[in-house]
C-alpha cells in the first residue's frame, strides 16, 4: 500500500492526534528498561528503544484480569451467581510494536481462538487494537527472528509499519484497519529516495542476524525421540524455574484462574499469568504431579515452543526470536542453543 | 459474544453421602434457568467445570447419563479447597456448572460391539453415566454383551450401591463387583484386586472394546491382563486426569504434547497415548 513520511519534528503532533481518538500504547522508558504503557502525554513515547523488557502481550491479555464478579451476601437474591464484569474494549493503538511481537500475536490467536472456543476478552481486545509497528534497523545480538519465520522488517502481523530513516519515519499502511486509524492524521507522501533507503536498512538489518537453528529439522524429528532424549539433563541443569522466560515471552499465554474475596461479601474470579516452569502448574489435589521434576518442566517449555506448536498448527515454531528469554535468564539458558540441540539431536557444542 | 468461561447457575437439589468414609458425596443439580439444560447437552464420558463463587472451579466427570432428564449429577471426592467447601454445602445452595467439556467415549464406534468396563475407586463416575446410558431401553440393543468389573478397597467404599445391586439382578449386564478385602460375612460378591478378577472372569476380546478408569496402579496391572486376553491398544480406552483450569484448551496447563486433555481428551485409546509424551 501507500508509503508516507513523517518528519521527526511532526511526530509528537501525530501521536497527539491519535491520542485524541484512541488509547495509545507506546514504549516508555522505565528506569533501565522500556515498557509499553498507555500514553498520558505524547512526549513520553520513546522510539529510541531496542525492545521492551516485557512483551506487549499484556495490552491484550493483562497479567491480572478480572473475569467475573459475584456477591456472597446471604440476603442478596443473586448470591453466588457468577456474572460478567464490565470491560472497556474501546479502540486502541500499539505504536512502536516490533515486527516479532506483532507476529507473536498471530501465533497467540491460534491458541485463544480455536474453531471450537473463542476467548472473548482476547478476541475483543485484538479486534479493537491497531498495530503500528516499528521496523528494527539495528537488531540486538540476541535477536534471531529470521530463524523463526519473521524478521526485522516483517509486516505480517502489522497494520502499519514505521521505518526510522534518520530525519523521519517512512510509514507503510498495510491493512484496512491501519488505513482507518491513520486516516485521521495528516500525512505527506514519502520523498522518492525513501524506498531505496528502506531496502538498504532492511538488507543491513537482516544481514546482521545470524541463523540460529533449523526449525524444519525439529519439525521432522519424532516427538518421542526428542522427548526421551538424554540431552534434557544437560539443558535443564542450571534452570532455577524462576519463570522469567515465560513471563517475558510474547507467545506464553498460560494462565491460572483464582477466586478472590473482598470484605467477605463480594468476590472476583481472576485470571493471572502462570508458567509451566512452576511445579504447582500441574500439581493434582491428590499430591500426584506429572511434572514434578525440574527437567520435565524445562522440557515442556522448549518442546512447546519449538516442537508441539509446530506439530499442532504446521505454521512454524511458537517462538518469534525476540530474544527476551536469552537476555533475561539469570543462568544464561539460551533457546537458540536448545534449538540447535533439538534439530541435531546432539548436545555437542555448536 | 458467547463466553465459554461463564458458568450456568445451578441449585443443589440433593447431597448424598456415598461412602462410609464420607469422602465421596453425590451432588444433584438443577439448572436455575431451564433453557441452560438444553445448552448443556452432554454425552457419557464428558466432564464439567463446577464453580463455587469465592472458592474456584474444578473439573468433575459427569456421573448422570444424558438419558436422565431434569438434573445433572456429580460425585465429588474431598481433596482440597473447592471439594472440601462443596462437602459442606447443602440442598438449596447456589453454585455454577460450565461445559460440558472434553470428548466422550466413542459411542458411534462402540455400536454393535461388546463392552468390558473396568473401574476402580471413585473413577467410576463417568462409567456409571455410560452404564445407565447403555441400559436405557432405547440404547441397549445397540451394544452387545456388557461386562463390568468394579472394585473398591472394601464394601463401604463402593459408589452407587443401590444401583449396583439393581444391575446385579439384571440379565443384560454381567456385573463383577469386587473388594480388596472385607470382614463382612454376608459379602456376596468377589474378593480380590481388579486385575486378578478381570483375569479370572476373562471377558472375551472378540468384537470387544475395554473402557478402563481408575487409580494408576490398577490401570498399570490391568493393562497386561487385557493384552493377554487379546485386546489390542486401539480397543482399550481410558480417561485421564490432569490439573485443569480453563477446561477448553486455552490456559495451557493440561497438555500431553500437542493434545490438551481438557479439550482433545480426557478420553484416549491406549494406542493414541502410546504416541504422546508419557506425562500424566
Ligand atoms: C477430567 C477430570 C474428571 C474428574 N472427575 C472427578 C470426579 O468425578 N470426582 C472427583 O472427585 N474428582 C474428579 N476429578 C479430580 C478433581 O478435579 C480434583 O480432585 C479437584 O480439582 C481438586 O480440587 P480442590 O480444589 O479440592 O483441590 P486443591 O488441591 O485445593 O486444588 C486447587 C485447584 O487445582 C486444580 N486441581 C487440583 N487437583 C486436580 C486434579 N486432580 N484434576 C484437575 N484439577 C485439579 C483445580 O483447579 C483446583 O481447584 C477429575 C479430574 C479431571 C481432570
Ligand atoms: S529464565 Fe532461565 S532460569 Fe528462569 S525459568 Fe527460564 S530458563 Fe529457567
Ligand atoms: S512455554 Fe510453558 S508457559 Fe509458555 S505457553 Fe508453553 S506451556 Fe505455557
Ligand atoms: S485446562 Fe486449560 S488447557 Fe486444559
Amino acid at each position: 500500500m501507500s508509503e508516507m513520511f513523517i518528519a521527526k519534528g511532526d511526530f509528537p503532533a501525530i501521536i497527539e492526534r491519535l491520542m485524541s481518538r484512541y488509547r495509545v500504547y507506546a514504549p516508555v522508558k522505565n528506569g533501565r528498561y522500556y515498557d509499553f504503557a498507555a500514553l498520558k502525554e505524547a512526549g513520553a513515547a520513546d522510539l529510541g528503544f531496542k525492545n521492551t523488557r516485557v512483551s506487549p502481550k499484556g495490552v491484550l491479555y493483562p497479567q491480572a484480569e478480572r473475569m467475573f464478579e459475584y456477591s456472597l451476601a446471604k440476603d442478596d437474591p443473586e448470591v453466588n451467581i457468577v456474572k460478567e464484569t464490565p470491560k472497556d474494549f474501546s479502540p486502541q493503538v500499539i505504536l512502536g510494536i516490533r515486527p516479532c511481537d506483532a507476529k507473536g500475536f498471530k501465533l497467540d490467536d491460534a491458541n485463544f481462538c480455536s474453531d471450537k472456543f473463542k476467548d472473548p476478552w482476547w478476541a475483543q481486545r485484538r479486534e479493537a487494537t491497531t498495530l503500528i509497528g516499528l521496523a528494527c534497523n539495528t537488531p540486538s545480538s540476541t535477536c534471531f527472528c529470521t530463524t523463526v519465520n519473521t524478521g526485522p522488517f516483517d509486516t505480517t502481523g502489522l497494520d502499519a509499519m514505521l521505518v526510522d530513516t534518520g530525519d523521519g519515519y517512512a510509514l507503510q499502511v498495510l491493512t484496512e484497519k491501519g488505513k482507518n486509524v491513520l486516516g485521521i492524521v495528516d500525512l505527506k507522501p514519502a520523498p522518492a529516495q525513501v524506498a531505496g533507503k528502506i531496502e538498504e536498512l532492511k538488507a543491513g538489518a537482516e544481514k546482521s542476524i545470524p541463523t540460529a537453528f533449523d526449525p524444519a529439522a525439529i519439525a521432522q524429528k519424532e516427538t518421542l525421540e526428542i522427548f526421551n532424549a538424554p540431552f534434557w539433563d544437560e539443558i535443564h541443569f542450571g534452570c532455577l524455574n524462576c519463570g522469567t522466560c515465560t513471563f517475558l515471552c510474547p507467545t506464553c499465554w498460560c494462565f491460572d484462574i483464582q477466586d478472590e474475596v473482598q470484605e467477605g461479601t463480594k468476590g472476583d474470579r481472576l485470571r493471572l499469568w502462570d508458567s509451566c516452569m512452576f511445579s504447582l502448574f500441574t500439581f493434582h489435589g491428590s499430591g500426584h504431579n506429572p511434572r514434578s521434576q525440574k527437567v520435565q518442566r524445562v522440557r515442556q517449555r522448549f518442546m512447546h515452543k519449538l516442537k508441539y506448536y509446530q506439530d499442532k498448527y504446521g505454521t512454524g515454531t511458537a517462538c518469534v526470536g525476540c530474544g527476551r528469554c536469552v537476555q533475561a535468564c539469570p543462568v544464561n539458558i539460551d533457546i537458540r542453543q536448545v534449538g540447535r540441540i533439538l534439530g541435531s539431536g546432539c548436545s555437542c557444542p555448536a | 459474544m458467547n463466553n465459554p468461561y461463564l458458568p450456568y447457575p445451578v441449585r443443589i437439589d440433593s447431597v448424598i453421602t456415598e461412602t462410609e468414609d464420607r469422602n465421596l458425596k453425590t451432588f444433584k443439580f438443577i439448572f436455575l434457568n431451564p433453557e441452560d439444560e438444553e445448552k448443556f447437552k452432554y454425552t457419557a464420558g464428558q466432564f464439567a467445570m463446577l464453580s463455587v463463587a469465592g472458592q474456584g472451579e474444578i473439573p468433575i466427570g459427569i456421573a448422570s447419563s444424558p438419558t436422565e432428564k431434569g438434573f445433572i449429577k456429580f460425585t465429588v471426592n474431598k481433596v482440597g479447597r473447592v471439594t472440601t467447601f462443596m462437602h459442606n454445602m447443602k440442598a438449596g445452595d447456589i453454585m455454577g456448572v460450565r461445559g460440558p467439556c472434553g470428548n466422550w467415549y466413542p459411542w458411534d464406534i462402540l455400536e454393535g460391539k461388546n463392552l468390558v468396563i473396568i473401574g476402580g475407586g471413585f473413577a467410576f463416575t463417568t462409567l456409571r453415566s455410560s452404564i445407565v446410558y447403555m441400559l436405557n431401553p432405547e440404547n441397549r440393543s445397540k451394544y452387545g454383551k456388557i461386562d463390568v468389573v468394579y472394585g473398591a478397597r472394601h464394601p463401604g467404599l463402593l459408589l452407587y450401591r443401590d444401583e449396583l445391586a439393581a444391575w446385579e439382578a439384571r440379565d443384560d449386564i454381567n456385573m463383577h463387583i469386587t473388594v480388596d478385602g472385607t470382614t463382612d460375612p454376608n459379602w456376596k460378591y468377589n474378593v480380590g484386586f481388579v486385575p486378578a478378577i478381570t483375569k479370572q472372569k476373562a471377558p472375551s476380546a472378540e468384537n470387544s472394546y475395554a473402557i478402563i478408569c481408575g487409580p494408576p496402579v490398577m490401570i498399570k496391572f490391568t493393562l497386561p491382563v487385557l493384552t493377554e486376553l487379546g485386546f489390542p491398544p486401539e480397543r482399550i480406552i481410558s480417561s485421564l486426569e490432569m490439573r485443569m483450569k480453563c477446561g477448553i484448551g486455552i490456559c495451557g496447563r493440561c497438555n500431553l504434547g500437542t493434545e490438551y486433555v481438557c479439550k482433545d481428551g480426557p478420553v484416549f485409546t491406549l494406542e493414541k497415548l502410546s504416541k504422546l509424551p508419557n506425562e500424566y
